[in-house]
């Protein structure tokens, strides 16, 4: 075994990394190209590093390409990203035109070798027009999408769905966010890499550092939403959540953790409200992190008795995952993927109202040993379902099932 | 001496990894439920009462198939989700006769309550239906005690493969082990009366590899 795998073996499992080798020995040779719009950044490009390694050291020859434009271009793909996930953004033609013209320029330079992929995996809707200057494709194409598209803008969508019926299949990350489309639609949650910053192991004195940085208590309780400062989040309902639990314990510390965002005004209109709601209480922490501030935010996880993710609106929720991978029960919003993650009484609870969160905190408190059982139990959970090894198997299997013309059976007789 | 009859093929231990695949199919209400469990394709009947064994679970789960599972939580009707959790799917000899009890449930159900139950907008039941890839270990076992073995190292897709999927596989409706011990003479019949008395549907495949495992050391060791 080499090393990466061995690394991963250690999180995940010999017999998890035994399995994909098995399952990837028919596949070796087989050329994989993913494209996406970015290598440094955003959680596609984070998986995009260890997904395609991984697959390389299986035997699979995969490579990794990017497509580049000009500003017009990323104008263009962002406003796709807000219309897709449901604002009422009209694109200009003239982005349009860009659009579609740095997707033909890129189509020239990766010509010999997207023509010769045996599987492409395009993601998200920057490169998804390439498709149209492949007539003659070799391999099965496949339109990997990231966004939650269950209520997209229609006229966008429109637009963009005139490339991806070209593909061969494509895949969402929960039945939820999927439309319809002439092709199969494959479910592949996201998932964490054990091995990021934002999940290793801390040493104990980096755990313990946070306290004073950030002027915590470790002897008094603690209980921490990491996220932006979002409507959609409910910071303030985590606030409410937080005052209501602290009648009953006086000594309770809220810490919420989020990103600057100083282009975004809502963010900071909803910072406004949040710092209003808990002014004047010095056991509500409202922290400003930098965006690659991995390792606090690993540590807050770590020094936080529970977790929450209180969103009344969310894609995945991969923030939850990682809470879960640190041994953490989770109060989590009733919604997206946060459902398939949370389970009551398992790994933690999802509730609907700031006073559904506060019963839930409170109940947890009271029930220490109850809430190292569920931290136990959702660590585990996240081992078996959520880890970038799961996500690496389900990518093997679609490719089979796509080299079988998606057949519902495929035995393999090697 | 090993105790095989000859000309006995050795068990040929096989794996498996499931994809979930959407059938765009959403049910927003009971009505729709029905009428969708209608004709949609039998691998989602199946995939809503057995692939549960190869997603996230805990060992204890309230119910054991997703329609009751989707009853109780989303439309909030427990006369429902108890009716549902009760089909065995192994009782059943055909998918189409468990489609059918399904569709009776429902139709039960709509033709007692005045007004349709309604799920949120954002909690509809997903129709989803699954592909399976099936691969060889090349792991062999040729003497029944070396099951004993054999099976704690197997891994939780080989369970699957062997003792869910192989039950629409074989006439009967028969795990592979049961079938290949079979073929050895009346020498395990004991031992396959046992294995048929193990209910795999409310087992996890953890719960059933333990449980099998346990009855081999006991009556091929014992």
């Amino acid at each position: 075994m080499k090393p990466i795998l061995e690394k991963y073996a250690q999180h995940a499992g010999e017999d998890v990394v035994e399995h994909l080798r098995q399952l990837a020995s028919s596949l070796k040779g087989l050329k994989v190209v993913h494209v996406n719009s970015t290598r440094v950044g955003g959680g596609v490009a984070e998986i995009l590093h260890k997904m395609v390694p991984l697959m390389q050291e299986l035997g699979l020859e995969t490579s990794w390409e990017v497509i580049n434009g000009d500003t017009p271009f990323y104008q263009c793909t962002k406003s796709f990203h807000n219309a897709l996930q449901g604002d009422r953004i009209n694109i200009p033609d003239k982005l349009l035109k860009e659009y579609e013209q740095t997707n033909q320029k890129t189509s020239e330079i990766l010509r010999d070798k997207l023509q010769n992929a045996d599987v492409a995996i395009i993601h998200d809707p920057q490169p998804a027009a390439l498709i149209k200057h492949f007539p003659e494709r070799k391999g099965k194409w496949v339109w990997r999408c990231h966004i939650d598209l269950s209520r997209p803008y229609r006229a966008v969508w429109k637009y963009l769905r005139k490339f991806v019926t070209d593909y061969d299949a494509s895949i969402f990350s929960l039945s939820t966010f999927a439309q319809q489309l002439p092709h199969p639609i494959y479910l592949i949650p996201p998932s964490i890499d054990p091995l990021h910053d934002k999940n290793i192991d801390l040493p104990k004195g980096e755990v313990e550092e946070v306290y004073g940085r950030f002027n915590i208590d470790p002897h008094r309780p603690m209980i921490l939403q990491v996220s932006r400062y979002d409507r959609f989040k409910d910071p303030i309902g985590v606030i409410q959540a937080y005052k209501i639990s602290k009648k009953y314990f006086p000594g309770l510390q809220l810490v919420l953790a989020g990103g600057g965002a100083t282009d975004d005004p809502e963010g900071e209109a909803v910072l406004n409200e949040v710092r209003a709601e808990a002014a004047g209480d010095d056991d509500v922490k409202i922290l400003l992190l930098p965006g690659d501030a991995h390792r606090t935010i690993n540590a807050l996880q770590r020094a936080s008795h529970i977790i929450l993710q209180k969103s009344v609106k969310e894609g995945f929720g991969l923030t939850v995952t990682e809470a879960m991978w640190k041994h953490r029960p989770v109060i989590g919003g009733d919604t997206g993927g946060i459902r398939v993650q949370v389970i009551n009484y398992h790994t933690g609870f999802l509730v609907n109202t700031p006073e559904g969160a506060a019963f839930r905190i409170r109940y947890l408190l009271n029930h220490e040993e109850r809430m190292r059982e569920m931290g136990a139990k959702a660590k585990e959970f996240v081992r078996e379902n959520f880890l970038i090894t799961r996500h690496l198997r389900e990518y093997l299997t679609l490719i089979y099932a796509l080299k079988h013309n998606t057949k519902d059976r495929i035995e393999l007789t090697s | 001496m090993p105790s095989v009859q000859k000309n006995i093929d050795p068990f040929l231990i096989k794996d498996c990894a499931l994809i979930a695949v959407a059938t765009g199919k959403k049910a927003q209400n009971l009505r729709e439920l029905r009428d969708y469990s209608r004709d949609i394709s039998l691998d989602s009947i199946y995939y809503h009462f057995w692939g549960g064994l190869l997603r996230p679970k805990f060992d204890d789960p309230e119910y054991h198939n997703d329609f009751a599972l989707w009853a109780r939580h989303s439309l909030h009707d427990k006369i429902l989700a108890e009716r549902l959790a009760v089909i065995d799917p192994n009782e059943f000899k055909s998918l189409e006769e468990l489609r059918q009890e399904l569709v009776e449930i429902l139709d039960e159900r709509i033709y007692e309550e005045e007004y349709p139950l309604w799920a949120k907008s954002d909690d509809q039941f997903e129709f989803i239906r699954s592909q399976i890839v099936i691969f060889n270990t090349h792991h062999t076992v040729s003497d029944p005690k070396d099951f004993v073995d054999a099976l704690p190292k197997m891994s939780l897709g080989s369970i699957f493969f062997h003792f869910i999927d192989a039950l629409r596989r074989n006439p009967d409706s028969i795990d592979d082990l049961r079938v290949w011990l079979g073929r050895q003479g009346k020498k395990y019949q004991g031992v396959i009366s046992e294995l048929a008395a193990v209910d795999p549907y409310f087992l996890t495949l953890n719960q059933l590899r333990t449980k099998v495992a346990n009855i081999l050391k006991e009556k091929l060791t014992g």
